[in-house]
């Protein structure tokens, strides 16, 4: 295991320490202290890593991410694990806007709390959160499942792909062209799943399924008098 | 991009600190605002009856003594001041519109920033660790205080484009964000009778509180309805007399959280402003709800 400090490191030796791993692998564990909310900790990681930090990191923390599992031991700000590809990103505490935005795979598991704009652009990555998110959640969501054991913030899936949305608790608002959709058994098999892999013990059946109308896919000729 | 940067004791015991634990939240937002800082420090109160301005000149060796020699000739009452490098704040036994006269007759290159029974405004261009040495912000005692570290979007690099902006009596604005509608709403208040400075559109968020402030709204009210009239993205931090508050638009596009514990409540608009506060590790730490107002508020002396 090795430990690196950022009250006297720098987060460049940080991150090459890390990305060097991606060449020659010496070390697995990583432990991250003091942290201090400081921006783009252990981004673009591209190895098997295991990295704890123990702390509240700042923005875009553990963007890129491919293969690593990083464990933040506090709260994260704006776009945590933006664009990971895969691996596995917690949250101990809340995180701010944007988490796990444009990601295309991976799993993203928020024990808190997420702000607006969670999962926005999303393209295949699982983003599991046990409490609430914020408003404009999953926006333009092309792949993917959101799950929220809490509630969703107004305009929720607005202008939704294919990604699938399992929301617990209430919904404020749904966005354009989202809308409930039946919970069937493969759902709740997915749904169960996903929650056993981020840690929670929910009940599947609890869950409301929401989804794309697929009204905005395509040009309807009805409307080319607005054009 | 600009840094806020907020501290609200809970605790009297640290007042005699408040400089020293709010110096690296500013310095912590260099990054946000490289271009001007500034700082309301809240304390040294005045008496009932008395006002308290903060001053400056562009002129740093403007003589303040004499100033001061002329003020109280021409006031004829009990006047106290210090000078605090480019800035003079002045405690006054006397009305503030007879001071502000006075002022605007005897010296009209000096600004005032503030006026209150207790607010300070001391701001400037440079670095943020620059204004923090310059007004010796470490030293500092005080109850509350907001900041910011500018940079610069929508007008020019200046002594009076930095924030905080007043308005009012103990009131002063700190902003995040930019406001798309400031050109008309400066056009509207103008007819209304407040003044402008600058062409910055944080100067017009603080004339628009004015004025609602004037038509008798609470800061509440004047909240709600610059949620109504101000269009663009913004969050704010607003200092009162007994404490700040906190505002972001709608749509939640600049950043902000929030820190709190027995000692204090502490605003950022980034974690890491925080990091060094006492005891942040346990803190109650969030981000605020969009179009939703936070205040905090001690019971008036």
């Amino acid at each position: 295991m090795k430990t690196i400090d950022l009250s006297t490191a720098e987060v460049r030796e940080l991150n090459q320490a890390l990305h060097d791993q991606a060449k020659t692998l010496e070390e697995r564990e990583w432990v991250v202290n003091n942290p201090a909310g400081k921006h783009n900790l252990a981004v673009g990681v591209n190895e098997a890593l295991t990295i704890d930090i123990q702390g509240h990191a700042g923005y875009y923390c553990a963007g890129m991410n491919q293969k690593a599992t990083v464990t933040v031991h506090g709260n994260v700000g704006v776009g945590v694990a933006e664009n990971m590809m895969s691996g596995v990103v917690r949250v101990k505490g809340s995180a701010s806007q944007a988490a796990g935005a444009t990601a295309h795979g991976g799993l993203l598991v928020i024990e808190g709390d997420a702000g607006a704009r969670c999962g926005i652009s999303m393209k295949g990555v699982d983003i599991v959160v046990g409490g609430s998110i914020g408003h404009m959640s999953c926006f333009m969501g092309q792949a993917g499942r959101l799950v929220v054991c809490g509630d969703a913030g107004d305009a929720l899936g607005d202008s939704l792909y294919e990604t699938r949305i399992y929301v617990k608790g209430t919904v404020k608002s749904l966005g354009s062209d989202c809308i409930e959709k039946e919970m069937r058994a493969e759902h709740l098999e997915e749904l169960k799943e996903l929650l056993n892999r981020a840690g929670f013990a929910e009940d599947p059946a609890s869950f409301k399924r929401y989804g794309s109308a697929r009204q905005l896919y395509n040009f309807k000729v009805d409307n080319a008098s607005a054009y | 991009m600009c840094g806020i940067v907020g501290l609200y004791l809970k605790n009297p015991a640290l007042e005699s600190q408040i400089g020293k634990l709010f110096e690296p939240m500013l310095l912590a937002m260099t990054d946000r605002g490289p271009d001007s800082a500034g700082f309301a420090i809240y304390g040294d109160e005045v008496k009932d009856g008395w006002v308290k301005l903060t001053l400056q000149s562009v002129d740093a060796d403007y003589d303040w003594k004499t100033l001061m020699g002329e003020l109280e000739g021409r006031l004829g009452c009990s006047l106290e001041w210090f000078q605090n490098a480019s800035a003079a704040v002045l405690k006054v036994n006397a009305d503030e519109a007879a001071v502000r006269a006075a002022l605007a007759e005897l010296a009209p290159d000096v600004r005032i920033m503030s006026a209150g029974q207790s607010i300070e405004i001391l701001k400037g261009m440079g670095l943020p660790v620059e204004i923090a040495e310059r007004f010796s912000l470490s030293k500092m005692k005080g109850s509350h205080i907001i900041g910011h570290t500018r940079m610069a979007t929508e007008s020019a690099v200046t002594m009076e484009g930095s924030h905080p902006f007043s308005t009012g009596a103990d009131l002063c604005l700190v902003h995040n964000g930019s406001l798309s509608n400031h050109s008309r709403l400066r056009q509207e208040l103008k007819r209304k009778g407040i003044t402008f400075e600058t062409l910055n559109d944080t100067e017009v968020a603080a004339g628009y509180l004015t004025w609602r402030l004037r038509e008798g709204d609470s800061l509440k009210e004047a909240l709600d309805h610059a949620l109504e009239d101000l269009d663009g993205f913004y969050t704010f931090a607003i200092g009162t007399r007994d404490g700040f508050a906190v505002i972001r638009d709608p749509i939640a596009c600049k950043p902000a959280i929030l820190a709190e514990t027995d000692d204090y409540v502490a605003m950022a608009s980034e974690y890491q402003a925080l990091a060094s506060l006492p005891g942040i590790d346990k803190a109650k730490v969030w981000e605020p709800e969009p179009a939703t107002m936070y205040i905090w508020e001690r019971k008036s002396a």
